[in-house]
């Protein structure tokens, strides 16, 4: 028998792959149907955020942010609208920090209902997409009613949010968050004992807590892998230090841990939304400085000042005083963090965009090596990529 | 999270344990910022992973910021979070044009894309670096686009050429002019201090905030 030499095969994964989630150009080194190396070619979803913002008043650039992770925007806002009231030294009445935590949860479970029935859609289940995705447009009518936008919401502004909603949502709100535990109850009864969901999850992707650490995991991933580690919980911004909630954690860092901990997690919002609906206190909802927030409609018909003030933060917007922030939140794909620093004037002066899938995509190399194609497409699933944040 | 008191701690074991590469360390808003130079990043970010009073463990982000105007002109920015001590520290460097930065991906494994973010986007060397290609920009990008003489709206743009049945590239035609509205005036905005009460804070040479509860 001749021996033969064997190459090894160049796979081109995507962009346009339904699997790719988005996209995520994958250039596959393998050996047979195993993975030898994983070259993530990304970028192809650049637009220029970064550079765009610097151009932008501090108003005009909340959009941007809505932009990002496109499935949960609130979130992103969240962290720019933080970041520019530290840098301000403004802190948001008590009615606006509720709202924002409300529609931040809103926006997580946003999240995790599309990555988990796309997951499964990935690895063969196509009933969850089809049942959950009526929720998911449930929840898109509440932020409609709140903002106007059933996506890109553009609420959450420095000082607070765009405008009050009516108790009537509320209301709303929490007859939706009383029946939606029955349908993770449904979700799960599809998946989670699932011998078909479990041959193609369990032990697949394992990632343990130090190479979480070293690859900068953070989130659901992070805490898949064992490591306890919630911003919410441990550097709480808003009102979550006042309310009740657990931070489920994983054992095994797997596939199947991080479905199992977004599941647990949805559970968990819907508990911070009742309480925020239950606690939601009457009064403002953005600061009372003028010359950071808007006046209100009604003040404009009748005060000259109201007017000249509106006038100049639609024009020229306000100064923020020269400084430099790292503010962070828990999105529901990890920590994003917005790095900005402003020189005084009333455009950031740099605002780089940490986003939280950056990292998780970049570790796909360490993770799928060794195991089968099949396998690269659960990992991409499971990790939540979203490119409209990763490519900016 | 960290209260003053305690990143200056940290600050003080930082300080102690790196001698003279550290050549500021400040405490600026409940934020810990450690400057340092060029050469001495790897020693000062192992040194921040693996002492016993920092473990910071985790890069979080890595980014390059430009000043034209200075002769060394980008700042490269690394943001560590340590989750035993729940902190977190800003350590940046100041390099430029030319010079070779000392890549940090064998500290961090984290680190080898965000360093091809800030090649990519401004152009600074990583030496030592294990894959050291553009990252977001397109293939063949030619120039650095976060840089601040980068003009925003580029060189190229490409359309679908139906003759060619191919993309092309084209020098960019806008049919009207890039405005920029220049809306700085001498509008005052926030004042940290309320007029008159400047005495108060004067104390305090660092942008003083107010904080939650007070």
């Amino acid at each position: 028998m001749t021996e033969q030499n064997i190459k090894n095969f160049t796979l081109n994964f995507g962009p346009q792959h339904p699997a790719a989630h988005g996209v995520l150009r994958l250039v596959l080194e393998m050996d047979g149907e195993v993975i030898d190396r994983a070259d993530p070619h990304i970028g192809l979803l650049h637009r220029g955020t970064e550079k765009l913002i610097e151009h932008k008043t501090y108003l005009q650039a909340v959009p941007y942010f809505d932009r990002l992770d496109y499935v949960a925007p609130q979130n992103q806002e969240h962290a720019f609208a933080l970041a520019v009231e530290k840098l301000a030294g403004m802190e948001v009445p008590p009615r606006g920090q509720y709202i924002r935590v409300l529609y931040a949860e809103i926006g997580r479970i946003l999240n995790h209902i599309l990555n988990i029935t796309a997951y499964a859609m990935d690895v063969g289940a196509m009933t969850p997409m089809l049942w959950a995705f009526e929720h998911r447009e449930l929840l898109m009518e509440f932020c409609e009613r709140a903002s106007g936008a059933r996506l890109h919401m553009a609420y959450f502004r420095p000082g607070g949010v765009a405008r009050d909603i009516s108790q009537e949502l509320l209301e709303d709100i929490d007859k939706w968050a009383d029946g939606y535990p029955k349908m993770i109850d449904d979700l799960e009864a599809l998946l989670t004992d699932n011998r078909i969901f479990k041959q193609r999850t369990v032990d697949i992707g394992v990632v343990s807590a130090e190479q979480a650490n070293d690859w900068s995991f953070t989130g659901p991933n992070l805490r898949a892998s064992g490591v306890p580690w919630d911003l919410r919980k441990a550097q709480p911004y808003d009102v979550y230090s006042k309310l009740e909630f657990d931070i489920p954690t994983g054992k095994h860092g797997d596939c199947y841990d991080r479905y199992l901990i977004r599941m647990y997690e949805m559970r968990e919002s819907v508990k911070i939304i009742k309480q925020c609906v239950a606690n939601m206190p009457p009064g403002p909802t953005s600061v009372d400085d003028n010359k950071f927030a808007p006046p209100s409609r009604e003040n404009m018909k009748r005060s000259m000042e109201a007017l000249i003030h509106h006038f100049k933060l639609y024009t020229e917007g306000y100064h923020v005083p020269a400084g430099e922030t790292y503010t962070v939140v828990e999105a529901p794909k990890g920590e994003f963090g917005v790095y900005l620093v402003s020189d005084g004037t009333n455009k950031p002066y740099r605002c780089k965009i940490r986003a939280p899938g950056f990292a998780h995509l970049q570790a796909l190399d360490m993770m799928s090596t060794g195991h089968m194609l099949a396998d690269v497409v659960a990992n991409i699933g499971s990790v939540d990529v979203v490119f409209g944040e990763i490519d900016r | 999270m960290a209260d003053t008191q305690q990143l200056d701690s940290i600050g003080a074991s930082i300080t102690e344990g790196l001698g003279n590469a550290v050549l500021s360390l400040s405490v600026i808003a409940e934020e810990l910022i450690l400057n340092v130079e060029r050469n001495s990043i790897v020693k000062t970010m192992t040194f921040l992973r693996d002492d016993v009073n920092c473990q910071f463990k985790q890069l979080m982000d890595l980014c390059g910021v430009d000043y034209p105007e200075r002769e060394k002109r980008f700042d490269v920015v690394y943001n560590l979070l340590s989750m035993t001590q729940n902190s977190r520290v800003r350590v940046k460097l100041q390099t430029d044009d030319e010079g070779q930065v000392p890549s940090v991906s064998s500290v961090f494994s984290s680190a080898n894309w965000w360093e091809r973010e800030a090649w990519d986007l401004y152009g600074i060397f990583f030496s030592d670096h294990p894959d050291l290609r553009r990252i977001l920009t397109d293939y063949g990008f030619i120039g650095h686009p976060l840089r601040k003489d980068f003009p925003l709206t580029g060189y190229l743009e490409v359309r679908y050429d139906d003759e060619q049945k191919r993309v092309v590239y084209e020098p960019v035609k806008l049919t009207q002019e890039y405005r920029n509205f220049d809306f700085l005036s001498p509008w005052e905005g926030i004042q940290l201090d309320l007029p008159g009460d400047e005495k108060s804070s004067s104390e305090l040479d660092d942008v003083k905030l107010k904080k939650p509860n007070d």
